[in-house]
């Protein structure tokens, strides 16, 4: 009779049982994670590295048109100092900044009245999705016609490039919201307003981060080719000086840039973007088994 | 409450009940339709039950009897076809499944209930944690609930249950998807909560040892259309243990009413 003459023993039994049921997480040290995360994409830049150095030793191409990696690196390391770089790349920052922080509001607009009001799905959804699969560069010769060769022709191709993938996020996710948690927020209470701020737009945030990763390598694709196109005196940017440099034949400054477009892009995908995902999926619960 | 309280629900409960008492739930006559017209399924037909202030009603029935579709009309999450259902007093539902939201912590569940159920932001975060308290997991107050075991997940929903100021407590299987041990030391927790608290439940399940352990009374339902099939009063002194002779002799009685019940369905076809 355990309950009926003494209720701690019931207690204690309880209490063990959480304490056996809960999961024990083996624990790593920071140095050893970090390195299980990096070593991988190390090796992935050496064989790269390495083939490249290959083509050029093989002589397909003349040194002129294809420097090897060794030249690109020196030239590289010197731009770095330059602040030329240093501004072309403020530039470049700057404008998609402004870019994609415009296409986040404009996005996360669209794609709330789409959840909110059925009828402007039925209207504009498909359209959205079609405007993603039209490629960027094919809106420039509008947006320079409406805009002249200014900021706001660039701006106008970022938003309309990064904007639908910020609505499609949103809206996936509030789809895939599971049933029973709306229905646990219904009985709590939760209705209207309440309901899309308390249960429904948390429970789409995965999602919505994934859409906002998408539409960040929209956004910096359309801005470099923007850049290419919209070239501003007096304003120097990475897709200019990518221009300027095929223009002098100037390979290894051309080949520098390139690689510092890359590292922008790669940088603040995996540092800004990944780690949020990855900083909700831990949240959620969703890594168990995979780290 | 008494019997001299001027009343707006309709009078017959009070003959129907003897003592001056309201019925918390009254659900009379209660038809439940499901599907368009033409190849409708009746879920409920005829359904009577009332439940009293403070009693512990287990529904137990088989497959298609419509226990889900009776405990979500009294929630109010769906309407009835025909007759009347007065529910007095604020209800909280809990699923199989505990349903917390897997962005807050178990504080935060509790807490975002809180919110929804009026209480002023200054008192929530010392309420969310007597709350856990009072289910034994004070100290699991920052978890999320991926960290936390499915007894203890179902726990946090009862506490959340509690947020609610419900004074009625709906459980549609609660505890269906926990192994015995843990569903045996959570019929000790809800038993002793109830008998401090003395809130109301209605309880569905499909475990008639679960009805019996924790019942005052035990509606056992027809399959397609529910109906209520017998009414059986479970007078054994609380706390409860599993292995009693006398909860074991009901048992029996009970499971072998569902059988019979079950067997008239297969010879329909």
């Amino acid at each position: 009779m355990r309950r009926a003459t003494d209720p701690q023993v019931g207690d204690l039994e309880l209490a063990g049982l959480d304490a056996l049921e809960l999961p024990i997480a083996p624990r790593q040290s920071v140095a050893w994670r970090i390195w299980r995360a990096t070593w991988p994409q190390l090796a992935a830049a050496a064989v790269v590295i390495g083939i490249w150095q290959l083509v050029v030793l093989s002589g397909v191409k003349q040194p002129w048109q294809l420097p090897g990696p060794l030249v690109v690196g020196e030239r590289l390391l010197s731009d770095l100092g330059d602040s030329r770089l240093l501004m072309a790349i403020g530039t470049t920052l700057r404008r998609i900044a402004v870019g994609f922080g415009l296409a986040l509001l404009i996005g996360s607009a669209i794609g709330i009245a789409i959840v909110r009001w059925q009828f402007l799905r039925t209207a504009i959804a498909s359209l959205i999705t079609g405007l993603q699969t039209m490629p960027s560069i094919a809106w420039f010769p509008l947006a320079i016609l409406l805009f002249g060769l200014s900021e706001q022709a660039m701006l106008f191709v970022v938003v309309l490039g990064a904007a639908p993938s910020v609505a499609n996020g949103l809206i996936a996710g509030v789809d895939h919201v599971p049933r029973l948690l709306l229905r646990a927020g219904r009985v709590l209470g939760a209705r209207g307003f309440e309901a899309y701020r308390l249960v429904i737009l948390p429970a789409a945030l995965p999602s919505f981060i994934g859409g906002m990763k998408q539409a960040w390598a929209f956004a910096w694709r359309s801005l470099l080719a923007g850049e290419l196109l919209v070239i501003i005196a007096q304003q120097p940017a990475l897709g200019v000086r990518l221009q300027l440099s095929r223009e002098f034949a100037d390979a290894a400054g051309l080949l520098s840039t390139m690689i510092v477009i890359l590292v922008i892009g790669i940088v603040v995908d995996a540092l800004l973007f990944g780690r949020l995902d990855t900083a909700i999926r831990r949240r959620w619960g969703l890594l168990e088994g995979r780290e | 409450m008494s019997a001299t309280l001027p009343v707006s629900a309709p009078a017959p409960f009070e003959v129907l009940t003897g003592g001056g008492q309201q019925p918390a739930i009254s659900v009379r006559d209660v038809h439940k339709v499901y599907g368009p017209r033409g190849s409708h399924v009746l879920a409920l037909s005829d359904i009577s039950l009332e439940v009293q202030p403070g009693e512990f009603v287990c529904l137990v029935g088989a497959s298609g009897c419509g226990k889900t579709t009776l405990l979500n009309l009294v929630a109010g999450l769906d309407k009835p076809d025909a007759g009347e259902m007065v529910v007095r007093g604020r209800r909280a539902l809990l699923f199989q499944e505990a349903a917390l939201f897997p962005w807050l912590t178990a504080a935060g569940n509790v807490e975002l209930a809180l919110r929804l159920a009026g209480v002023p932001r200054h008192e929530r975060h010392d309420e969310a944690r007597r709350l856990l308290g009072l289910v034994r997991l004070e100290g699991f107050a920052d978890k999320r609930p991926h960290e936390l075991s499915g007894g203890m997940r179902q726990r946090v929903a009862l506490a959340r249950a509690f947020a609610q100021k419900a004074d009625i407590l709906l459980m549609d299987e609660p505890f269906g998807s926990l192994d015995a041990m843990t569903r045996d030391l959570l019929h000790d927790e809800l038993e002793r909560l109830w008998a401090d608290a003395r809130f109301t439940v209605l309880f569905v399940t499909h475990d008639v040892r679960e009805a019996v352990r924790l019942g005052d009374r035990v509606v056992v339902l027809t399959s397609r259309p529910g109906r209520v099939a017998e009414e059986i009063p479970v007078d054994l002194p609380r706390p409860r243990e599993p292995g009693d002779a006398a909860g074991a002799a009901l048992v029996a009685r009970i499971t072998t009413r569902l059988r019979e019940e079950v067997r008239r369905h297969a010879t329909r076809h």
